[in-house]
């Protein structure tokens, strides 16, 4: 019951956010990069029900458009890693032997950077812009589904149906496409659900320090480190563009975890 | 014990080879000139020389490469194209600051945490089982960099209990660690509880109540010491995510730590000084991660490696 009540919500508030970013300039009320400085710092007024930021731009445009950038860079980065991942992964576990040492060695080595900071100092390299926070956020992105793809592997490998089909005579490629792939696909809906997440939190971090998407693109992470400056004076500026985060990844969250439950309950 | 710290150690030392080489690397990855980079297109060229012998980045790659990881073994991490002095004391300077900041976010998590886990676990599925689940959903979905403004907007700002930033006696510290440790506190309290669950339905639990124990003491004494065992680790590897987040939260509340520093050398492009804050994170995350293993393996002698 409460897991229904879990998926719903989670589902529900992720295809509010999609259809946020799918029709913003539909929904949204002003074009968000179309400044009036007569009108700066509102909290609020018919016009602007969110209020304005220092430029007078409509921080509810902004914050519609802003799904834009975090769905885009979320999903991009979720597809990108997950297709390294599943290939390495794969080859790493199927493979074995020397060719898995060095594989999960490399992953050991990217894993030894704590949480997004490899990241950030790959975004400050590379410099500003959406390509630039997908390859940085792919960097470390992928290992996560390389090592679950080669555990999940290894375990499968040892399995009748898949020594059946090997001793069928099917061809490597074959055994990990029809019969070891299809098998993956539950934890890795699940992991890409959190994933999705963290990619929204990381791009959110990323732009929060400048180093994100460019201006005056609207992004989350760019409105909220924006908002800072003023915090004394419209605290507004901070507080929607990080609920709208916050409610976006709660949203992946529960989602996640009502699947973890329906597909892999033996992981709870 | 011997074997297994052995084999430990055979596989920190590649994947500390492996970072250092990335971190060494990854000056040379960028794209351009990263003289040119680092001083702009407007200086001179006799100052880009100077620079370019300063940095011996004229010599060829695998000559720097030696020279780096010699320098590295005498602890020289080179200078700070900014700030005076050489970078190892610059972050050695700033260290103290971090560690702070991230032991007050574990103790913050863990004393919220841990009450709230087990309240979860004693009420399994009642109203109070479920707050704790949103609760811990909620921590997790909030970014600090979100947190950390709207807890200076009430607590700075409007209530005025706390000061807004800076570094001081407890007072500065809590906004921050709170800021930093809600991420942790609500991990540990979802693998708290479905460890403690778990625990719970073995079978010595059982037998511990069958033989008339207290239920008090059954928790206290069979289950939750049992429980704490994958918490062990979730708190060493949650420790490297509190050190990557420590750049975000010591930036909100100007916090004088590593992790600005990072912040601060990325954007006035001191490479020098990033290299350095980057390689003082992963390598003390790396030992972290060696340390707990092998604690671990202390505390749970059926442990063995790779199997």
């Amino acid at each position: 019951m409460e897991n229904s009540h879990w998926l719903y919500a989670g589902t529900t508030i992720l295809v509010l956010v999609i259809i946020a970013a799918l029709f913003a300039p539909v929904l949204a009320p002003h074009d968000p990069a179309r400044q009036d400085l007569e009108q700066d710092l509102l909290t609020y007024s018919r016009s602007h029900p969110l209020g304005t930021d220092k430029l007078g731009r409509d921080i509810l445009s902004r914050t519609i458009y802003g799904s834009r950038v975090s769905l885009s860079v979320g999903i991009a980065t979720v597809t990108l890693s997950l297709a390294i991942g599943l290939a390495i992964g794969s080859l790493s576990g199927y493979a074995g032997g020397w060719v898995d040492q060095l594989l999960m060695r490399l992953v050991d080595v990217l894993l030894a950077f704590p949480g997004i900071l490899l990241a950030i100092a790959f975004a400050a390299v590379l410099g500003p812009g959406l390509h630039h926070v997908v390859i940085a956020l792919c960097l470390i992105g992928w290992t996560g589904y390389a090592r679950l793809v080669r555990g999940e592997i290894l375990a499968l490998r040892e399995r009748e149906f898949v020594q059946a089909a090997q001793a069928l005579g099917c061809k490597p490629h074959r055994v990990v496409a029809r019969h070891l792939l299809p098998n993956l696909l539950p934890p890795l809906l699940i992991q890409a659900t959190f994933g999705l997440a963290a990619a929204i939190i990381a791009e959110g971090s990323l732009s929060f320090l400048g180093l994100g998407v460019e201006p005056p693109t609207p992004s989350w992470g760019a409105m909220l480190n924006e908002g800072r400056q003023f915090l004394l004076v419209a605290p507004h500026l901070t507080a929607y563009p990080g609920l709208a985060i916050m409610i976006t990844v709660l949203g992946l969250n529960l989602l996640g975890d009502a699947l973890q439950d329906r597909l892999e309950p033996r992981r709870r | 014990m011997k074997r297994y710290l052995v084999q430990r150690l055979l596989l920190f030392v590649p994947t500390l080879l492996g970072a250092l080489t990335l971190v060494f690397f990854f000056i040379h990855l960028i794209p351009g000139d990263p003289i040119e980079v680092m001083l702009g297109e407007t200086a001179s060229a006799a100052d880009k020389e100077d620079l370019r012998h300063a940095l011996a980045l004229d010599e060829p790659i695998f000559v720097q490469y030696a020279s780096f990881l010699g320098a590295l073994a005498r602890g020289d991490l080179g200078r700070s194209l900014y700030e005076q002095g050489a970078v190892t004391e610059i972050i050695r300077a700033r260290l103290p600051a971090t560690f702070e900041l991230t032991l007050g976010a574990m103790v913050l998590a863990v004393l919220g945490s841990f009450p709230l886990a087990i309240l979860a676990a004693l009420n399994r599925r009642s109203w109070i089982d479920r707050v704790a689940l949103l609760l811990s959903l909620l921590g997790l979905s909030m970014p600090n960099f979100w947190l950390g403004p709207l807890l200076m907007i009430i607590f700075s700002i409007h209530l005025g209990w706390l000061p807004v930033s800076g570094r001081g006696g407890f007072s500065h510290l809590l906004l921050p660690s709170l800021t930093l440790g809600l991420g942790m506190a609500a991990i540990l309290t979802r693998i708290l509880r479905a460890s403690l669950l778990q625990v719970a339905g073995e079978d010595y639990v059982q037998t511990a109540r069958a033989k008339g124990l207290g239920e008090s003491w059954v928790w206290l004494k069979h289950t939750l010491r049992n429980a704490l065992l994958p918490v062990i680790t979730i708190v060493s590897l949650q420790l490297g995510g509190l050190l990557a987040g420590a750049i975000i939260t010591e930036t909100i509340f100007s916090w004088p730590g590593i992790g600005r520093l990072t912040v601060q050398a990325i954007q006035t492009r001191d490479y020098p000084l990033v290299q350095g804050c980057v390689l003082t994170l992963a390598v003390s995350y790396l030992v972290i991660n060696f340390v707990t293993d092998i604690c671990y393996r202390l505390a749970d002698p059926r442990i063995t490696y790779g199997k």
